[in-house]
């Protein structure tokens, strides 16, 4: 009887350890992505103008900017500046913040003088798919938060 | 008494699974930041849209003065546009179609980029095809330069001859009923996106 004892919490053990495991990945793969934030800041920081003025050549913004639906689907363009910028597709006004969602996936190019070509693209790729892709999603970020490597891009 | 282990392992594992099942299909809570209020881009603080005075289609001069008190879709464009302007014109035009009565409260202003070729005959003619409520705007090639550098417009020549074309800035600039710059709405939006930002910019 001991033994019959035994082997059963064992088996208890087992089957609730790989229900844990598969339980696991089976929430990491398929529950939907939630994030509290979804801007992608792009800051020009303060006395950016006079530098330029200076000579300095400075880079704000990069010429192609990846967001990705329902995680990070907001470009937010902050002017710290004390004079008006040129930010992408739009004139932002001194200690002004322009926040612009996108809603679909799909290749945006903008005019924008503040860069060389006079272009601006942003990318916006679709929520990762239920299975593999979120599955993957989920594991970067774990090992990005182990490694502290920084997730995603801050200028 | 014995007491069965095996089923006491199985309502075990059943109770477990049952829970995990439920793990795998909770959502996260939502956040409770603000959420995104307009499908355009936001301005933050806003600021009152800069003022302009130029000729007008409707035989007035055109200021954002005028319209005060209503919702104003400030853009850019020329009449010779093969299809941006068109479908931004179409689109707004749907737009105030889709608005009913409320369409009063919205006036579409059209400024030129072309005043070499955009006489103001030839822009009426050309919004008329859309919606005879829109107003269009020339004026000298320097006060629509001045225009489009107040508002971050960008317009230039390419090409040559008489069939040049304009590279320009195809943003709609959303204007509210106090006259502040509250929006910028990149090309190709729907009419739906328009109508939901109108609403939001009048209920203020």
């Amino acid at each position: 009887m001991m033994r019959m004892a035994g082997r059963g919490w064992l088996r208890l053990t087992a089957i609730a350890l790989s229900l844990l495991v598969f339980g696991g990945i089976g929430w990491a793969a398929l529950a939907p992505i939630e994030v509290a934030l979804h801007d992608e800041l792009f800051e020009i920081p303060h006395g950016t103008y006079a530098r330029r003025m200076a000579g300095e050549k400075i880079e704000i913004l990069p010429h192609t900017i990846r967001l990705t639906l329902g995680l990070n689907d907001v470009l937010l363009l902050r002017n710290k500046d004390d004079v008006p910028h040129i930010f992408g597709p739009t004139l932002i006004m001194p200690g002004q913040s322009f926040s612009l969602p996108f809603a679909l996936a799909s290749t945006y190019s903008f005019q924008c003088t503040a860069h060389a070509n006079g272009q601006l693209n942003v990318i916006v790729a679709p929520n990762p798919a239920p299975g593999w892709e979120r599955l993957r999603w989920r594991l970067h970020k774990l090992t990005s938060a182990m490694w502290q490597l920084p997730e995603s891009h801050h200028h | 008494m014995r007491l069965n282990r095996t089923r006491l392992t199985n309502q075990a594992a059943a109770l477990l699974l049952s829970l995990l099942f439920t793990g795998a299909f909770i959502t996260a809570p939502a956040d409770g930041s603000a959420p995104q209020q307009l499908k355009a881009g936001v301005f933050t603080p806003p600021y009152m849209a800069p003022e302009f005075s130029l000729r007008g289609t409707n035989g007035s001069d055109v200021t954002l003065a005028r319209y005060r008190g209503k919702v104003v879709l400030l853009t850019f464009g020329y009449t010779n546009c093969a299809a941006v302007c068109p479908t931004t014109l179409a689109t707004l035009s749907q737009t105030r179609s889709s608005l009913g009565k409320a369409a009063n409260m919205v006036q579409v202003i059209y400024v030129t980029v072309d005043p070499e070729r955009d006489t103001v005959a030839r822009i009426r003619e050309f919004l008329a095809a859309f919606d005879p409520s829109f107003v269009g705007a020339t004026g000298t090639p320097a006060a629509l330069a001045a225009v489009r550098q107040k508002y971050g417009v960008t317009a230039t020549k390419q090409g040559s001859g008489r069939d040049y074309a304009m590279a320009h800035t195809s943003s709609i600039f959303l204007i509210d009923r106090a006259g502040k710059l509250r929006a910028l709405m990149p090309f190709g939006h729907e009419a739906a996106d328009f109508v939901h930002d109108i609403k939001s910019l009048s209920a203020q």
